[in-house]
């Protein structure tokens, strides 16, 4: 292991193992769904497996990703990570905590999905073991924070370099998500569960838990899209098209991602309908980035391919390197966002949303956003950082090339057949797509489509597995290549309206306050009862 | 900020776009009132048995002819269950949970609402088909999450 990065690499580790456990878990309930036989096929083993595949993917995958990515990018763009020693605490804190709640998931005593929705109640390990990983994710953030305030000192006046200036605002992004979701785990759930106060407002702790849960995926989907401008331009030969407008895109998440919980709780009661409103303009308002995003990106590959001599309307796109595993990933995870993108907008509709919600359809879409643009990236990128991290050559490279593609295809069948099903009124998370035996003939056909494609889906992630895993132990050594970033054609030379991390946060700080004060404090005020815990696993 | 000829066009049209979808959005509200349930209430989820409304899950019409229908979800089942209501005429649900969180959906119309211990929801639904309708528990709500079902017949209304 390079020296410089056995920190990233250990996060990338772990982020691999989480995946891989994780996908198997996806299999064992697409499978279930389509009331297709397995050993020892159970409902506990399903709910068990839902609650597993949810937590090891969208919580442990994704972070220890991000802060390994967020590790690599320190020590490449600043050439420093302040605080080396408290990161590795931080990874003991991290992997401890994901492993002690993993450990009460898979023995059946924490199936309460990765919303863990009071007042059913897990394991305080589990609530405890969370709470951990948000922690070391926190220390994180500190560290990359300390890193960039040192480079600062050495450089004033110039801008952060785009990597950092995106990892920033993830960071920022990070904390105020994350303040609501310790409200909910610090101050209601662990309390709770360890038996020192008997009751719990369910519908407190879901607002909590949504003020965190949308922003998350921002989370996620930010550090793809610091790939996206950063390394994407130079691994297809060309430039990216515009600095500054990627500045301002990773400030506006930050200002527009958090006030925006709502539209997962436009069916519940409590919040008034105005409110839900305010939250469907704020939704429809963090669309806009990505909207950016969306031509900022493909002008870049333009650029690209007619460095490389196209000079059609369309042949640049032939000449980009689609063989290239990680520009092959990125680009689908691009693709997979323009259909993502917009069932977002048709389930934060307000009203059409009644069509969709909590439907299998929810289950097509976040496959297609989390499960495709953001895993899909995150897969590519690690086979972009492997050897820069590692000194080793990528070992199985056909198979790398072919994993993406076997990704998208079988994404495109299993979301596809959720999407129809849940139109059809599929509920979703239900451990037989029959429900009682006597319905399902509208959507039968295609729960079976939906495992096949996650089958296709799964032989990816083995792929996957299979190529870290092989480069990890038997990869040629070579002298590790350099991160190459993307130059701009117009590059940022001096400090603009969007360097200015310290303004935005306290602008996106007022609308997170606008957005949450009145309804929560509203909640509050009510005669509200409480719950007593439930473990109907 | 020097912003290219053909990406400042296409941010106004991004942004036109987006206006756009929240116009329709809005014309619905202001125009068709339509809303998500969106009711504040709340009632003690382990006091539902001697509640006087929740206490008795029933279809029960008012004396102005409109229809309420208090449900009352639980592990793993609908009250009551048959629910049966007119066609054609606004039929209220209220809706809550004696235990853990549930979803109601009517398959194939858009009543779609969460049952949340602690709190009532309530929305109104006029069903235009006759016929039986799938009731779902939408909300993982423990291992029989699955088998959580109920029915729904609408009648044809009497002239």
């Amino acid at each position: 292991m390079n020296g410089r990065h056995s920190l990233a690499s250990a996060h990338i580790g772990v982020a691999v193992a989480a995946f891989a456990v994780a996908s198997a878990m996806g299999l064992l309930q697409a499978l279930s769904i389509a009331d297709l036989p397995f050993p020892h096929r159970s409902e506990s083993l399903y709910y068990l497996a839902v609650t597993a595949h949810g937590v090891l993917m969208a919580l442990v995958f994704t972070t220890f990703f991000i802060m390994g990515l967020g590790y690599a990018l320190s020590q490449e763009s600043l050439g420093r990570i302040t605080g080396r020693g408290l990161g590795w605490i931080a990874f003991a804190l991290g992997l401890g905590g994901s492993a002690a709640a993993a450990v009460t998931i898979l023995r059946g005593q924490s199936s309460v999905l990765y919303t863990f929705y009071p007042p059913m109640q897990a394991h305080p390990l589990f609530y405890i073991g969370a709470t951990l990983l948000i922690v070391a994710s926190w220390i994180w953030g500190g560290i990359i924070i300390a890193s960039y305030r040192s480079w600062r000192r050495e450089h004033p006046g110039v801008p952060a370099p785009l990597s950092i200036h995106g990892m920033l605002a993830t960071i920022i992004l990070w904390y105020l998500a994350t303040a609501g979701l310790a409200v909910e785990v610090l101050g209601m759930l662990i309390p709770w569960s360890l038996g020192m106060v008997g009751k719990i407002d369910p519908m407190l702790a879901r607002s909590f838990f949504w003020w965190f849960g949308h922003p998350l995926v921002y989370f996620w989907l930010m550090p793809a899209y610091v790939l996206w401008y950063t390394v994407l331009p130079r691994a297809a030969g060309g430039k990216l098209f515009s600095d500054s407008l990627a500045r301002m895109v990773f400030i506006l998440f930050v200002v527009l991602s958090v006030p925006v919980g709502f539209h997962h709780q436009f069916a519940d009661p409590g919040i008034s309908a105005n409110w839900k409103l305010f939250h469907t303009v704020t939704t429809y308002a963090v669309l806009y980035p990505s909207f950016v995003t969306a031509f900022t990106i493909i002008a870049s590959l333009e650029v690209a391919g007619r460095m490389k001599g196209a000079n059609g309307l369309f042949n640049w796109i032939g000449r980009l390197p689609w063989g290239d595993p990680f520009f092959a990933s990125v680009a689908l995870a691009m693709i997979a966002f323009t259909f993502g993108g917009f069932g977002g907008a048709i389930n934060a509709a307000y009203a059409m949303n009644s069509m969709v919600h909590n439907t299998a359809w929810i289950m097509g879409h976040f496959h297609v956003t989390l499960g495709t643009t953001v895993a899909l990236t995150f897969m590519g990128a690690t086979y972009w950082l492997l050897p820069r991290l590692l000194g080793r050559e990528l070992r199985l490279m056909a198979l790398a090339r072919i994993q993406p593609y076997l990704w998208f295809a079988g994404m495109a069948v299993f979301s596809i057949s959720y999407h129809i099903a849940g139109l059809r009124g599929l509920p979703r998370r239900v451990y037989s797509g029959s429900l009682t035996g006597e319905y399902g003939a509208a959507w039968h056909g295609l729960t079976r489509s939906a495992a096949v494609g996650a089958a296709i889906l799964f032989l990816s992630a083995l792929s996957y597995v299979i190529v870290v895993v092989a480069t990890w132990v038997g990869g040629k050594r070579i002298p590790a290549p350099a991160f190459e970033f993307a130059t701009p054609l117009r590059p940022a030379t001096t400090l603009g309206i969007w360097d200015r991390f310290g303004l935005w946060t306290v602008l996106a700080i007022l609308l997170v306050a606008a957005a949450y004060g009145y309804p929560l404090l509203h909640l509050y005020a009510h005669t509200r009862y409480g719950s007593p815990p439930f473990q109907p696993f | 900020m020097n912003v290219e000829f053909y990406e400042r066009i296409w941010m106004w049209a991004a942004a036109g776009l987006l206006l756009l979808f929240l116009g329709a959005i809005f014309v619905t509200v202001g125009v068709q009132a339509i809303q998500p349930p969106s009711h504040i209430e709340t009632v003690d989820p382990t006091a539902l048995p001697t509640h006087p409304e929740f206490g008795t899950p029933a279809v029960r019409t008012r004396a102005d002819g409109s229809v309420v229908v208090s449900v009352v979800a639980q592990m793993f089942s609908f009250s009551p269950d048959p629910i049966e209501v007119p066609a054609n005429r606004p039929v209220t649900f209220r809706l809550t949970s004696a235990d853990v969180i549930h979803g109601f959906e009517v398959v194939g119309t858009n009543a779609n609402a969460m049952a949340i211990p602690g709190y009532v929801s309530q929305f109104t639904v006029t069903f235009k088909e006759p016929g039986e309708y799938l009731i779902g528990c939408n909300e993982y709500c423990g291992t029989m999450h699955h088998n959580m079902v109920g029915k729904l017949i609408v009648k044809k209304a009497a002239p």
